[in-house]
């Protein structure tokens, strides 16, 4: 995993940022290189060979799984940036904003030869603080790259009051619990907030609040996408694993995200994986330190989910 | 590889190319190895000289008939390098990638920038067709001035210079590479769903799959009569026949230089039924495909480079490879 090259797809609706936090990335000095795969080739005021113009060519795949599709552009790019092995640190893929992002993470676990070069870090969306929650209603790309989001830079701060912050929160919250959310002006962070995040992420489901995840206790309820999260103690492998296969295989299409951190019984290491649709990718991470507490946390986002035959289906895992 | 095989290696002569090696080419009696890092590293015996064909950029492909050796790059280039070791641009698109090439014997080329493909034929004319895809693969027919373009959906058999629409050739997924048989009868495509897909051109534009692969088939060598199709992408060459006018359909495959190591690249000996087979892991096997007797080439090395191109030279007495780190070498066959 150590020498897979990380790529942070940069998503968000139209005008919310993201390309002045691309410009940011590319002009700071943090003694990184990026290689950066764009698609409004142009808006980018940087001269760097290593940004690079795709298609968004949307392919399905020919092998009986109906929504599996992946950006073929994206394979035959990511093909010959690795001609230039060495020149760069990490991979930045631009999606404009009308994307669904399912395709661009699908690709990273689908292409064999894409999952062996390089590892999905982050799905990175930038929303508009002002605007975002009318593009929730109007807009279901918005939503989507909402729900697929592992950190999510609200922007444009300086345009509304705290009321107004907390409100969009909460919706942002009732799509997707569990991604790390940052509040920003111009898109001012610290890169490395943002990029190569190792999972990191994903250690925000260890901290999604406790009522998020008892049943009923929605803040917002967002009327289209469904998301929870459910907590348990060690839970079983020989269980588990035939679960979360099945479920993601006919539950594929409506799930947008899973992901969940999972304590099996003697093993000292975090089993951490990660879905999109019925792509399922996991593996044993780091160990347990001596003071976590074993807990198995999950998240599911989609859209009709049935959420009690999922939170019956993860307890009866129990260890 | 069974106890018993027999080396050759000691009849390679190594050469440290330097980078990932995309294509080689002999051009005379000199190999040219075309290199990711945008050089030409021509390596006659007694003396290497490099070449910066590419100099900002990366060598994306390459391709050769013995007469020239052409190659395109992430820097926009297509340069054309000859048997003197001189070199010239032949085309520049301003930057955008040029990720598939294609000769025809006359002397005209083909190259895609995305989805965009240009011919340039001998006397220089260029046509350019929009392909509903990036096009990745380009292959010119054996006769005729006619280019095969694959892309997702199928494969588009254009005529530059005439005026008939291009003919859609169309199957389900992504296609990769395309090759044409020898005979002009077939055309066949790798694919993103680890298969091949072939057409039958005469007399009824039949369809042909070819599937269980574990990888995509992304090397593909026709043997010197056509009769055989040689590939990549399982822990053995698969080698199609192709010498009934139906094709391979309804007949197995033969596999070449079985190995618990996927095959990277194979090349085909230009006069005898001998296959080169190039490896995940650097090993090189010399199979003699009537009856699979296997000789070593190249052990496999520890860092497990693979094999990333391969060419014999026109007398097939000399065979050249070079792997990802950059590591090549020219066996000659005593």
């Amino acid at each position: 995993m150590s020498d897979k090259i990380p790529v942070t797809v940069l998503t968000g609706y139209l005008g919310a940022g993201k390309t002045t936090l691309l410009n940011r990335i590319l002009t700071e000095q943090h003694g990184k290189r990026y290689a950066v795969i764009v698609n409004e080739f142009g808006e980018i005021g940087i001269d760097n060979e290593l940004v690079v113009g795709a298609d968004e060519e949307v392919f399905e795949m020919n092998n009986g799984c109906i929504c599996c599709t992946v950006r073929g552009d994206l394979i035959r790019i990511i093909e010959g940036l690795m001609r230039r092995k060495g020149q760069f640190d990490a991979i930045i893929v631009e999606t404009t904003g009308l994307a669904d992002p399912a395709p661009v993470a699908q690709t990273f676990f689908v292409d064999a030869d894409v999952a062996e070069r390089a590892r999905l870090d982050a799905v990175v969306t930038v929303a508009d603080a002002k605007w975002l929650s009318e593009r929730l209603k109007d807009a279901p790309e918005a939503k989507n790259q909402i729900a697929f989001a592992d950190v999510i830079l609200l922007n444009k701060v300086d345009l509304v009051d705290e009321a107004a912050l907390a409100d969009v929160e909460g919706r942002i919250r009732a799509i997707n619990p569990s991604a790390t959310i940052h509040r920003t002006q111009n898109c001012a962070i610290p890169i490395a907030d943002v990029l190569d995040r190792k999972a990191f992420d994903l250690d925000r489901i260890m901290e999604v609040e406790p009522e998020f995840l008892e049943p009923g206790h929605h803040h917002h309820h967002d009327d289209e996408i469904d998301s929870f999260s459910f907590r348990a103690g060690e839970v079983n492998p020989d269980k588990f694993m035939p679960w979360i296969s099945e479920l993601t295989q006919t539950e594929g299409p409506n799930i947008l995200r899973c992901k969940g951190i999972v304590a099996f019984p003697k093993e000292p290491k975090r089993f951490v994986f990660q879905g999109v649709h019925m792509i399922l990718d996991g593996d044993l991470q780091r160990d347990w330190k001596p003071d976590e507490k074993r807990e198995s946390r999950v998240v599911f986002i989609g859209r009709d989910l049935n959420e009690r035959a999922i939170r019956d289906g993860f307890m009866a895992c129990a260890a | 590889m069974s106890g018993t095989l027999t080396s050759i290696a000691d009849q390679v002569r190594p050469l440290a190319a330097g980078a990932e090696v995309v294509g080689i080419a002999w051009l005379g009696e000199a190999p040219c190895f075309a290199l990711a890092d945008g050089t030409i590293l021509r390596a006659p015996e007694g003396g290497e000289t490099r070449a910066p064909a590419h100099p900002a950029g990366a060598i994306l492909t390459a391709v050769s008939d013995a007469k020239r050796l052409v190659t395109a790059g992430d820097d926009g280039r297509v340069v054309e390098t000859l048997p003197d070791g001189t070199s010239r641009v032949l085309a520049e698109t301003g930057g955008a990638w040029v990720d598939a090439l294609a000769l025809h014997p006359d002397g005209a080329i083909g190259y895609a920038a995305g989805r965009r493909v240009t011919a340039r034929d001998a006397k220089g004319r260029t046509r350019t067709f929009e392909a509903p895809s990036s096009a990745r693969g380009l292959s010119f027919a054996p006769k005729g001035y006619r280019l095969a373009i694959a892309h997702y959906g199928g494969a588009t058999l254009w005529f530059p210079n005439l005026e008939p629409k291009p003919d859609l050739l169309d199957w389900k997924g992504s296609h990769l590479d395309v090759v044409w048989s020898p005979d002009g009868r077939f055309v066949v495509t790798s694919m993103q769903e680890n298969s091949l897909h072939g057409w039958r051109l005469q007399p009824d534009r039949g369809h042909m799959r070819m599937s269980g692969y574990t990888a995509k088939p992304r090397s593909l060598s026709w043997s010197f009569g056509g009769a055989w199709l040689a590939t990549s992408g399982a822990d053995a060459a698969i080698v199609w026949p192709f010498g009934s006018k139906e094709g391979p359909m309804g007949k197995a495959p033969r596999e070449c230089g079985v190995r618990h190591a996927r095959v990277t690249r194979v090349g085909f000996h230009p006069h005898v039924n001998v296959l080169a087979v190039g490896y995940e892991d650097g090993c090189v096997l010399l199979v003699r495909f009537d009856d699979g007797a296997e000789l070593l080439a190249r052990r496999p090395d520890e860092d497990k480079n693979p094999v990333t191109a391969l060419a014999w030279d026109k007398a097939g007495g000399r065979l050249a490879f070079g792997c990802q780190d950059g590591a090549a070498g020219i066996l000659t066959i005593a």
